[in-house]
């Protein structure tokens, strides 16, 4: 129950900032800003779906956990075991490439004479972008 | 319950990624864009196969993690060196150094 709990709760949440960061990259107005969006957005949503799924594999219907409570010892674990190596592996991984993939990209832009987008000079400080 | 509610967001974010990777306006957005939809299709792999009840799939999304990093890597050190032409993309605020 409380498995189910936490692991859905860190799925929605993990969902809510990948479409948040999906919509930055869509809405908005030049390269440096969009790789803030993505970049950040990503690595939170990796993390948390990737956790919610590791939840559900430690204390699933096969989980290592589980396994360990109703006493099967080592042979019961380790399917659970592999599946949560598997989802660190892979946030990890995600985690590193991503950020660096990012900062090449913004590098790679600015070396190339990309500039930022300003506001207009004549704009309101407050309200929407283009 | 949760497991679908995290596959329709991740397919709304893959679909906006593909929406800003069509739009461009230069090819550093495209490549972003290809880079944050591959992201998420990492996600969409791992989730789906938590949905249907095979985490088996999870090696497939180490994989592409794998494979969509070195991709990014390998187009920008393709492009490096080479100056923007704003010929190509007319709404691009890029100018040649």
């Amino acid at each position: 129950m409380i498995v189910d709990a936490v692991s859905g709760l860190l799925l929605v949440a993990g969902g809510l900032f990948c479409v948040t960061g999906a919509v930055g990259l869509v809405r908005f107005p030049d390269l440096y800003t969009r790789l803030h969006a993505v970049g950040v957005g990503d690595t939170l949503g990796a993390f948390l779906v990737l956790g919610g799924l590791f939840v559900l594999a430690a204390g699933g219907e096969h989980g290592f956990v589980t396994a360990a409570l109703h006493g099967e010892g080592l042979a019961g674990m380790e399917h659970g075991l592999i599946v949560g190596f598997k989802l660190i592996s892979t946030l990890f991984f995600m985690w590193v490439s991503g950020t660096t993939a990012c900062h090449a990209l913004a590098k790679a832009a600015h070396l190339s004479g990309l500039e930022p987008w300003q506001a207009p000079a004549d704009a309101p400080t407050e309200g929407d972008t283009p | 319950m949760s497991l679908a509610f995290a596959t329709g967001a991740i397919l709304v974010s893959l679909g906006l990624a593909l929406v800003r990777a069509v739009r461009g306006p230069t090819v550093f957005d495209r490549i972003l864009a290809v880079n944050a939809a591959g992201t998420f299709t990492v996600l969409l792999i791992c989730v789906h196969g938590f949905l249907v009840g095979r985490p088996d799939f999870l090696d497939l999304a180490l994989v592409y993690a794998l494979m969509n990093f070195i991709g990014t890597i390998a187009v920008l050190n393709y492009l490096h060196g080479a100056v923007h032409d704003p010929a190509d993309t007319p709404d691009a605020t890029v100018e040649a150094p």
